[in-house]
């Protein structure tokens, strides 16, 4: 028999220019499906004309990320009972720090050409991206094989960031870790773009990201990186090498 | 629309719900920085009495000399163990060295502050 709890949905609402609010709905859920099976109920039985973004159900496209009772979650991949308890309230909002598009759909078009101008690489050798268990260290002939970059570009730790709040010009968490993954390697537009007031000096250390993260980027150990890199190719151009 | 950065957003980086240690941490390290520019200039104001002459200056002193001051001199001196300490942590993470431990980093800090604000209470209390 399945187990079954009785919760709350509360859930954000904006449509265009309209002043935002909250919708409520009591739901029968179990509690081992996911946030986002609950919200797709909503929209199925309750409100057609609720406004969400999703795909893959994995946490391989990165669509669904929203804050579940005040933090950013893949909700997806969220279980109920993770984050709520039996008769409790589940709060969904869209991401913070991207302007709303309709109730939980955000613009992430930020996001996405900053990716693109500081090269990340969404698919890269098995080589060049450590593993994340030893036990899944590829095979030295499987180096050059093809994998997907860890980042899906969720947008969570960008959302999440004290500093993209105030700042929208803050290249934020998942750029600059893209950056790092790409490398400096001399690449003097990306070192301009990277050393600079909304570069990895914006970053003030509060480490938010990491803790967001589905995907086992850990933007705040790149970014710390890429400052070394920074300061790297600094000495380097001073002593003209770079 | 609504949820976009703005700088009219500042103050809820002091907002520490649903927050992890790095963002306490955060918090702390900013109102520590605010505390600590605030009681420099009350520090530059009080040496000017100096100017007033040394019966203005004890004058001074006499008036201070009571537990409401004693209590904000001793903010003051927690306020800068707490900033010294989480600037040494802020900065060996900048640059990559113990990023995996920066939350124990953080509790060590609170410790020490801990410890050094009931050394200089009962100091200067008793």
């Amino acid at each position: 028999m399945i187990n079954e709890w009785k919760i709350t949905l509360k859930i954000y609402r904006q449509k265009g220019q309209e002043p935002p609010h909250y919708d409520t709905f009591e739901l029968e859920v179990n509690p081992d499906e996911y946030v986002l099976d609950a919200i797709e109920r909503v929209w199925a039985f309750r409100d057609r004309s609720l406004t969400f973004a999703h795909a893959c159900h994995h946490s391989t496209c990165g669509a669904c990320g929203m804050r579940v009772n005040d933090v950013e979650k893949l909700t997806c991949i969220t279980p109920i009972r993770s984050v709520v308890a039996n008769g409790g309230v589940l709060k969904v909002d869209p991401m913070r720090n991207f302007p709303v598009v309709s109730d939980l759909v955000v613009d992430l078009g930020s996001l996405y050409q900053r990716m693109d101008q500081v090269g990340h690489r969404s698919v890269l050798p098995l080589g060049e991206e450590p593993a994340p268990h030893p036990a899944a260290a590829p095979a030295p002939e499987d180096l050059q094989a093809l994998r997907l970059a860890d980042c899906i570009e969720c947008g969570l730790c960008i959302s999440a960031c004290p500093v993209a709040t105030t700042t929208p010009a803050y290249l934020g968490p998942a750029v600059l870790a893209g950056a790092q993954q790409h490398g400096l390697n001399g690449d003097l537009k990306l070192l301009e773009l990277v050393d600079s007031d909304s570069g990895v000096w914006r970053c003030h250390s509060a480490f938010e990201c990491t803790a967001v993260c589905p995907s086992n980027v850990d933007p705040a150990r790149r970014i710390m990186d890429l400052r070394r890199q920074v300061i790297g190719a600094r000495i380097a151009r001073f002593f003209g090498r770079g | 629309m609504s949820n976009k950065p703005s700088p009219s957003n500042w103050p809820k980086w002091f907002d520490p719900r649903r927050r992890e240690a790095g963002s306490w941490a955060f918090i702390l390290n900013r109102l520590s920085a605010l505390g600590l520019t605030f009681y420099l200039f009350l520090h530059l104001i009080v040496l000017g009495t100096l100017a007033q002459g040394e019966a203005a200056y004890d004058n001074f002193l006499e008036t201070i000399h009571n537990p409401l001051f004693i209590l904000g001199e001793l903010v003051v001196i927690v306020g800068a163990v707490y900033h010294g300490l989480n600037g040494l942590r802020v900065g060996l993470t900048s640059f990559g060295i113990g990023v995996s431990v920066q939350k124990q980093l953080f509790y060590i800090t609170l410790a020490i502050t801990a410890v050094v604000a009931v050394f200089f209470a009962v100091r200067m209390f008793s």
